[in-house]
Order: C-alpha cells, then sequence, then structure tokens
C-alpha cells in the first residue's frame, strides 16, 4: 500500500530524514515512535506534501503511484489523509461547511458525483454522535475556539466522513485526557479495515494501548533504526530511547 | 514561447472576467468633449424642466474652477475630460409600451449577465425565490425598468431619474442635491452637470416595499464616461431594500464612471443599499479598466431612521469612494459593511465616514479588506461627533487580508469628537493569509484556488451574511473568481 524507499528531505537546508525506509501493507497499523526532533513529524508532512519539506532523494509508492509527483490535494484526492498534531483554526468558516467542501472537492478530482446534502447531513450527524460532537459545534468555525481534545475529535470526524485508504496519525494523543483518548482511540478503530493502512505517530506508548500496531518503528534522527512487534512500545516505555539514541550516534 | 504565453494569458483573462464581451449595438452620441453645449445637448436630450438645465449649468461653472483631487492613495494617469463622449446610448426606439417591445438585442445582453428583465422570467423561477425589480441602465440611459405596475400598487414610485424628472419634478426638485451637493467635490460637480441617468426611488410613509429593487449598471459603448445619478427616498416609517450591480466591456483604455448616490431617510424610516461592482479591473499589467469614483452619501434626517451600506468591490482599476452617514435625526443608525477585493494591478482607496450630529447616535462600521497581486488596498475612514451628539456611539473594525508579498493594505481611520459623552471604539488587524491554513485545507482535499476561496470567504463572512441572500452566493463566487491566480 504504502512503501517508502531511501527517503532524504531536507527543510530549509536542514536535513531531516536521511534516507528512510518503511513498507505499510493494506490493512495494517504501523507506529512510528521516537525520540523529539527525530523526524517523526516531518515524515507525516512530507508524505503529505507540505510546501517548503524538499525531497532531496527517494521514492515513495503509493497504491502503485507515485505520491511524490501529486500536488497536496490529489494526494488527498488519493486517499492519504493526515491527521495534525495541531489542527489549525478556520476562522468564518463552519465546520460543517469546511468538511463538505473538502468531500465535494475530493469527489470531483476522481470524477465521482457530489454528495447530496441531507446525505451529507445523516452521515455527519452520525459520525457526530458517535464521536460526542454536539452538532452546534459543526455550525461553529472550524476549530476557533475549540479545546485541544475538541480539535482532536474534529479531526477523527473529518477521516471518518473523507474516508481515506491511508491515514496518518501525528500525536494524535498530545492534548488529550483519557476520556477523550478513549473517544478518539474508537473513532480510529472503527476505521480498521482490511484495505486500508494506517501510520501512527507517536512519542508515548499509552497511545498504543488504545490503537494496538501490528509493527512498530523506532525512528532515530532521520532513519528508522529498528523494527519490531507490539512488544516494542512496552520496552520502550521502560527503558526509553538512549539505547537506541546513542546506537544511531 | 511568447505565442503560447500570450494564448495562455488571453484564456485566463477570459475566464477571470467573465462579463467582458462588448454588444455590437447602434449607438448615439453627443459629439466629443464638454462645454456648456454638451451639458444643454444632454439636458434637452431628456426634455428637462428649466431648473434642472439651470441647475446643470451652475455645477458645470463650479466644476471648472475645482481641481481634482489627489489625496487618496492611488496612482492613475489623469483622465482626459475633453477626449470623452458625455452622452451615449442606444438607438432611440419608438416609446416602449410594454417590455416586450425592449430592443431584443439589449434583453440578450442582460441575459447573459444572468440579469432577468422579463417578467415572467422571475416569476418562472422558483416558487420560494423572492421577486425583484430592476431597473436596467445601458450607458446613459435607462433601458427599462420591471415590476413599476405592481410596486405603484402600493404606492412606491421605481424608475429612471430621468422618468422621474418628467413624472414627478416636485420630488426631484426638493431631494436632488440636498445631500451632496454640487459643490461637495471634483467628481461630484462634474456628475450633476452631466449625469445621464440613474434610478429614483420613493417610498411613501409607513410603506414597506415589498420587493428588492436593484438597478443594474452596464457600461459598453468606447471612450464613454458613465455618470449615474441615484436618489431613494424612504418617507416616515418607510422600509426599503437597494441592490445595484455594474460591469463593463473589457478595453485597453481607461473609462470612467463617477456616480452620485443619494440616500434620504426620514423619521424611523430605513434603507438598506447593497452594492456588487464588478467593473472590468483591467488586465494584470494594469492596462485598461475602470475608474471608478464615486461620491455615495445618506442623510438620516429623521429620528430614529437608519441606513446601512453594504458593499462588495471586487472591480475597477482605481476606486474612490466613500459611502457615508449624516446622523442627523436623533437616535438615528449608520452602518457600512464593505469587502474590497483587489488583485493584479488594481487599487482601491474606499471607506466611510460617519457624521454624529444628532443626540445618542449609533453607527457601525465593519471593513474587510482582501490585498493579493500587486494591489494596493486603502480603507480610508472617518467617524465624527458633532458637540449636540451627546451619547453617539460607534464602533470600527477594519480587517485586512494580504496574499502574497507584493501586495499592501493601509488603514487610514479619522476619529474627531467635540462632545465628551460620545463612545468611539476602533479595532483593526491585519494578517497574511497563512500558509498553513492553506496546506490544511489542501490536506482535506482543496485545490489551492479552492483553499484559498474557502479562507477568505471566512474571513469576509461577517459582511456577506449582510447581503440580500441570493445576492451574497453571487458575491461568494465573484470573491473566488476574482482571486483565481492570486497564490503561488
Amino acid at each position: 500500500m504504502l512503501n517508502i524507499q531511501n527517503l532524504t528531505v531536507s527543510v530549509d537546508d536542514k536535513t531531516i530524514l536521511k534516507g528512510l525506509n518503511l513498507n505499510v501493507p493494506a490493512g495494517e497499523v504501523h507506529a512510528i515512535m521516537g525520540p523529539n526532533g527525530a523526524g517523526k513529524s516531518t515524515l507525516g508532512y512530507t508524505l503529505a506534501g507540505r510546501p517548503n519539506y524538499e525531497v532531496t532523494q527517494g521514492v515513495v509508492d503509493f497504491n502503485g503511484e507515485d505520491l511524490l509527483d501529486k500536488e497536496v490535494h490529489e494526494r488527498a484526492a488519493a486517499g492519504l489523509y493526515l491527521s495534525f498534531q495541531y489542527p489549525l483554526e478556520i476562522p468564518g468558516v463552519p465546520a460543517m461547511t469546511f468538511i463538505r467542501t473538502a468531500l465535494n472537492a475530493q469527489r470531483k478530482v476522481r470524477g465521482e458525483e457530489e454528495m447530496s446534502a441531507p446525505e451529507f447531513l445523516k452521515t455527519i450527524r452520525e459520525v457526530a454522535k458517535t464521536l460526542k460532537i454536539d452538532m452546534d459545534m459543526l455550525k461553529r468555525p472550524l476549530n476557533v475556539g475549540f479545546s485541544g481534545g475538541e480539535k482532536k475529535r474534529m479531526e477523527v470526524l473529518q477521516m471518518a466522513l473523507l474516508q481515506p485508504k491511508f491515514l496518518i496519525l501525528d500525536e494524535t494523543d498530545s492534548g488529550l485526557d483519557i476520556d477523550a483518548l478513549k473517544v478518539v482511540s474508537d473513532g480510529v478503530n472503527a476505521l480498521r479495515a482490511p484495505d486500508r493502512g494506517m501510520l501512527v505517530i507517536t512519542h508515548y506508548q499509552r497511545l498504543l494501548d488504545h490503537i494496538k500496531p501490528d509493527r512498530i518503528h523506532i525512528l532515530v534522527d532521520g532513519r528508522i533504526v529498528h523494527s519490531g512487534g507490539p512488544e516494542l512500545a512496552l520496552e520502550l516505555e521502560a527503558h526509553g530511547y538512549d539505547r537506541y539514541v546513542n546506537e544511531a550516534a | 514561447m511568447a505565442a503560447v504565453k500570450e494564448t495562455i494569458e488571453t484564456v485566463q483573462k477570459l475566464e477571470t472576467y467573465a462579463h467582458g464581451f462588448v454588444t455590437d449595438i447602434e449607438t448615439e452620441y453627443a459629439p466629443k468633449g464638454l462645454n456648456a453645449d454638451i451639458v444643454r445637448f444632454i439636458s434637452a436630450k431628456k426634455n428637462e424642466p428649466q431648473w434642472m438645465l439651470d441647475y446643470r449649468l451652475a455645477a458645470f461653472e463650479r466644476w471648472q474652477s475645482m481641481d481634482e483631487p489627489d489625496w487618496a492613495k492611488v496612482h492613475y494617469q489623469k483622465v482626459d475630460y475633453q477626449d470623452l463622449y458625455y452622452y451615449a446610448a442606444p438607438k432611440p426606439k419608438p416609446k416602449l409600451n410594454s417590455l416586450d417591445e425592449v430592443d431584443p438585442e439589449l434583453l440578450a445582453v442582460y441575459a447573459k449577465l444572468g440579469i432577468p428583465l422579463k417578467e415572467q422570467e422571475v416569476l418562472a423561477g422558483v416558487a420560494s425565490a423572492p421577486k425583484y425589480a430592476v431597473d436596467a441602465v445601458f450607458d446613459s440611459v435607462s433601458v427599462v425598468t420591471t415590476f413599476k405596475e405592481e410596486l405603484k400598487k402600493s404606492g412606491v414610485i421605481f424608475c429612471s431619474i430621468s422618468e422621474a424628472l418628467r413624472e414627478h419634478p416636485q420630488l426631484v426638485k426638493e431631494y436632488l442635491g440636498s445631500v451632496v451637493p454640487v459643490s461637495d467635490n471634483y467628481f461630484a460637480a462634474l456628475n450633476a452637470a452631466v449625469f445621464s441617468d440613474g434610478s429614483f426611488v420613493y417610498v411613501p410613509p409607513g410603506v414597506r416595499c415589498p420587493m428588492e429593487l436593484s438597478t443594474y449598471f452596464r457600461i459598453n459603448a468606447e471612450n464613454t464616461g458613465q455618470f449615474e445619478r441615484t436618489l431613494i427616498i424612504a418617507d416616515k416609517g418607510a422600509y426599503v431594500s437597494y441592490l445595484e450591480g455594474c460591469t463593463a466591456p473589457m478595453r485597453d483604455e481607461n473609462q470612467l464612471h463617477a456616480a452620485v448616490v443619494e440616500l434620504v431617510a426620514m423619521e424611523d424610516a430605513s434603507i438598506k443599499y447593497s452594492t456588487v461592482q464588478n467593473w472590468y479591473p483591467g488586465d494584470a499589467e494594469g492596462k485598461g479598466g475602470i475608474y471608478n469614483f464615486v461620491t455615495k452619501r445618506a442623510d438620516c434626517r429623521g429620528a430614529r431612521s437608519k441606513v446601512s451600506w453594504t458593499q462588495v468591490e471586487t472591480g475597477s482599476a482605481v476606486t474612490w469612494k466613500y459611502p457615508s452617514c449624516i446622523l442627523r435625526g436623533d437616535d438615528s443608525v449608520g452602518e457600512f459593511y464593505s469587502i474590497a477585493v483587489t488583485n493584479g494591478m488594481q487599487q482601491a482607496d474606499t471607506g466611510t465616514k460617519m457624521i454624529h450630529l444628532g443626540k445618542n447616535t449609533r453607527s457601525r462600521i465593519i471593513s474587510k479588506g482582501v490585498s493579493a497581486g500587486k494591489s494596493s488596498n486603502t480603507y480610508r475612514g472617518l467617524v465624527s461627533a458633532h458637540a449636540k451628539a451627546g451619547g453617539a456611539r460607534n464602533f470600527t473594525q477594519c480587517d485586512s487580508l494580504l496574499i502574497g508579498k507584493t501586495c499592501a493594505a493601509h488603514t487610514v481611520p479619522y476619529v474627531e469628537s467635540d462632545t465628551a459623552s460620545a463612545q468611539f471604539e476602533h479595532e483593526a488587524t491585519t494578517t497574511r493569509l497563512s500558509e498553513d491554513q492553506l496546506f490544511y485545507a489542501m490536506q482535506r482535499g482543496l485545490s489551492q484556488e479552492e483553499a484559498v476561496a474557502l479562507l477568505v470567504n471566512g474571513f469576509v463572512r461577517e459582511v456577506l451574511q449582510e447581503l440580500p441572500m441570493e445576492f451574497a452566493v453571487e458575491a461568494q463566487k465573484l470573491l473566488a473568481i476574482s482571486l483565481e491566480g492570486s497564490v503561488g
């Protein structure tokens, strides 16, 4: 599904990712863990196509297509979704309007019909209920004045409506209390499917108690230095990243 | 390569200004240039009473002694006033008895612009869609006004100002120039001398005008100035909502549009005046486009009267325009909601004046400026309170949004108060369209242009909400089109 080879990326002339290799097959959930500054968020941003994230080397294959050749919105239409660590506030644009515009924009790129207003309303109502989001909140400008937890729930609401093929969750647990973490994780787990891949970027093991990964990769200084099964998270929780940092250095 | 580039640019131009077509229609002109004889010619064309001709001639004399203002933050090649036609009209047809007799070519023009000039077309629309009456002004003359009969039943007079001069001379004489005197400014004096048409509205006491009124201005002829004159009077306790729209063909030379709009609101009356201005803005290099030098002013003459200006300004090469309110009546209210978008080489210097004369008068100013390309966008406003305007209140909010790094936004607020009990508040912000917000919206599937349009619409939403529903939708589309190619 997502195959990354030798990915090298610089931001403002500083090399952050240094020949990263990663393969996430469809139906699997992989976690990227690593110390601060290792390049975890850079990986997510690069895959999504953020401007100024310059790919100097490497190839990313997404379902048989060259992902890096596509523009940001084309990657989204192809099914790539990045859940932001710090979701942006969009003043003056009601959440509902934002999501519907995005959904129909994606459909247009894929040559599909627009979703009708009643169908959209029905769908969003159902999803909002499971995420404990009040419909009134969806009439407010997206994320403006929302709490950290509310913003993260809005990210999950959007993925549930956009139904992407591949999800990147960037530090989705940051800023969440334990109840919110449960709601958000349940929302993400509901999207686990045999034809969908996920990449969970996190600093802490806590999130992985809720979203159980198939594989864990440790990212240090721009490279994957170690990969293993779910048990790796517990080892990291007990001993920290020091061993891997020292090995890399 | 050059040819290819040119083709691409030409196509882009066509896409960005959809109203740029020229209509080949038989046109009658006054001789080129401006002198007292031209003023007489225009007045004679319209069979005006002697007092009107005298008014025009006095204005012309006054204008000759005045200088063109240069305090606005705009730069443009001065107009050669002797190189213009001051009167251009589609060749006259015999007097029209019904809409069916309007030149089909003219009807086609308005159909192309999406303006329904046939009453049944409006009626044939969605059952729930509100009706609105249209006065269509083509170059110097009003070609047709719809729904006149239906309006007459409720006592509302809606017609061209030329017709009003013939049919209701006393009303025109009483109010014309009572808000914007001839001597007010250079362009107002010029307008008073040579204005050729515009709309006239009178709503009698206690009447709520049963439908939206609108005027659609179209400049078609070459080398022609358009001098529109609009006068709206809402008598005691009356209400009217009026909207104007404007377009022009794409031409390489600049064309002058110098309008004067006067609103009079008597006791307890309320006027809502909305503008969607989309004159041709010129090309990307700043060639051509309309000079939009306009004086708009409302007199809240009676106690508790209210005037609300809403403008969406996306067109014109140069805009010089300050729709204002004189808050004369005690407890009267003035509002100004503005969206001004400039792209390419456009320059806009626009804002408002709220002159508080009466007690406990209130005003509210919400201005949203969006600048892109190499354009310059200035908000200029005056809020003043007279010594007798005890308890006057104003709230002003001026927000500027910059797209890209080559545009400019300026805010020039003047505040004067001669009374200690006035309360004036002013808030202003300037922000650049955030790369992060753009990236976020694009990550969710919006193309760059869609993302810009969505964010800009969010930025101006407060003002869009003030527009009548169906025009708000139009305005939203217009904003997106005006900002095409503004990023990247």
